[in-house]
């Protein structure tokens, strides 16, 4: 679950004031709006990123407002999908692990696990200007779910990949949702994207946050837990 | 009415490009050439036999080579802290950054050598001797080329996009570690080229060490103090073999900074 209670933030002539929303556990939540009203913005602040001025944030129940971004259970996957340069697909996939000093065969175990779930087996040894744009957000995912986050923060995932690319990848967004478990927020500024993966819908404007009924988009994401 | 405008043809303007491209590179071929064929090989070879001129070649060196890695080990934070930082002041702190690169060598030099007359600087000089010494002359390489190193590395990291940091952040990293895993790796052929830089205008730096250093042969002697000193006494032959020595240092500096670069 994740929850932001009445956070405030300022930055610059920016400024976002008592944001509140919570997508519950398990739950494919969808945070949509404009470009340039502060989704992005939010998205840092559960991350760690971005301190607020005032406000908690929640995972799980558990107050992370002043936890660094590591220790918050939270898994990340920006816009463009942001791989580490130098590293093959393996070495980003089992990141986490190595960082948290797990054992290396679980660290391989896990890496082979995700890198078959998300169709990206073939690309292990791999550096990352090498892949294509769907193949990055693959492997960004693999990279975010490794350690088992109980949540997962998806900024503008299908921005960047063309008609066809966009499609697989929505797909493969709901069944590691349902087949993890995780709570998403899913950040775009797309209604037709935001109609085919959200369990829940957010619509930020003018700063509010505020659910909205899904019927008024669409049929909303079928998956059960 | 159909429009009778017609482009011009496109061979006057790459003949002027090739004209001052041609003119520009006819100096520098010229001056060297005719510094290269001044004098005899033998007699080059004879000069740089010359105990003071090895001297000077060991000293410039392992001078070089010790400001460029201390140039690179403040370069990176500072580098990194105009890349990245978000603070009051950063403007004013740019600027001053820059003032080694703007200022003349001679004024570098004797603001050395008045640092090192203030009660602070004469308790270092007690510690470690810098004035006149081969500290003084490896301070006086390391204030110009840290300068330009930090520009470099500065450079390096506007690059490099600061997200993947982040992202190391969210799976358990501290900024220092997410730093040093993801951004440190990807930014070694800046730093390879921001060593190169410190290495190479160290090599050339003259003023401020004749200033703070002085130019005492066999003791604070590198090798543009050695040209300058050859020249007093007219020795022009000595004077020209340490010349085309640096230049190819200088181009071998350069080649290796361009195969690096270029590397996949």
């Amino acid at each position: 679950m994740i929850s932001l209670e009445h956070i405030a933030i300022r930055s610059g002539a920016f400024a976002l004031s008592d944001v509140s929303f919570t997508v519950p556990g398990s739950v494919y939540g969808v945070l949509m709006g404009p470009t340039g009203c502060g989704k992005t913005t939010l998205i840092e602040v559960i991350c760690g990123l971005r301190k607020p001025d005032a406000g908690r944030v929640l995972v799980d129940g558990r107050d992370v407002t002043h936890e660094p971004p590591g220790n918050r259970g939270v898994g990340y996957v920006p816009q463009d999908g942001a791989m580490f340069p130098t590293m093959t697909v393996r070495q980003q996939l089992g990141f986490a692990l190595r960082i948290r000093r797990r054992p290396a065969e679980e660290t391989t175990a896990r890496v082979e696990e995700l890198a078959a779930q998300l169709g990206v087996a073939h690309l292990l040894d791999r550096k990352p200007h090498g892949l294509s744009g769907g193949e990055r957000q693959r492997v960004a995912l693999g990279r975010a779910l490794a350690a088992r986050p109980a949540v997962l923060l998806l900024d503008e995932p299908l921005s960047a990949l063309d008609e066809n690319m966009r499609g697989d990848m929505r797909d493969l967004l709901k069944r590691v949702q349902c087949e993890h478990g995780v709570s998403m927020l899913h950040v775009t500024h797309d209604r037709a994207e935001a109609r085919q993966v959200a369990g829940l819908l957010l619509v930020m404007t003018n700063g509010c946050v505020r659910q909205t009924d899904l019927n008024t988009l669409g049929a909303p994401c079928t998956c059960q837990h | 009415m159909t429009d009778q405008h017609r482009a011009g043809p496109n061979w006057p303007f790459w003949v002027v490009i090739a004209a001052v491209t041609t003119a520009y590179l006819g100096l520098l071929f010229g001056m060297l050439a005719a510094t290269a064929t001044y004098s005899s090989p033998h007699h080059l070879i004879r000069a740089l036999g010359s105990r003071e001129i090895q001297y000077a070649t060991g000293l410039s060196l392992v001078s070089c080579t010790i400001a460029a890695l201390l140039s690179l080990i403040v370069a990176v934070p500072v580098g990194y802290l105009m890349s990245r930082g978000r603070f009051p002041g950063k403007n004013t702190l740019d600027t001053l950054l820059d003032v080694p690169i703007v200022l003349p060598p001679m004024v570098i030099g004797l603001c050395l050598l008045i640092a090192f007359q203030t009660p602070l600087g004469r308790a270092i000089d007690r510690i470690v001797p810098f004035t006149y010494t081969v500290f003084g002359v490896l301070l006086a390489q390391f204030t110009v080329g840290a300068a330009f190193a930090v520009r470099q590395m500065r450079t390096t990291f506007d690059h490099l996009a600061a997200r993947p940091e982040d992202v190391a952040m969210t799976l358990g990293c501290s900024r220092g570690r997410a730093v040093w895993l993801v951004t440190l790796p990807a930014a070694k052929r800046g730093m390879f080229s921001a060593a190169s830089i410190a290495w190479a205008r160290s090599l050339g730096e003259f003023g401020p060490i004749l200033v703070f250093a002085g130019a005492t042969r066999m003791k604070t002697e590198v090798l543009p103090t050695t040209v300058w000193l050859e020249l007093s006494v007219g020795n022009l032959e000595a004077a020209i073999a340490v010349s085309l020595l640096m230049v190819l240092l200088a181009v071998t500096v350069l080649l290796a900074m361009r195969a690096v670069g270029e590397r996949p």
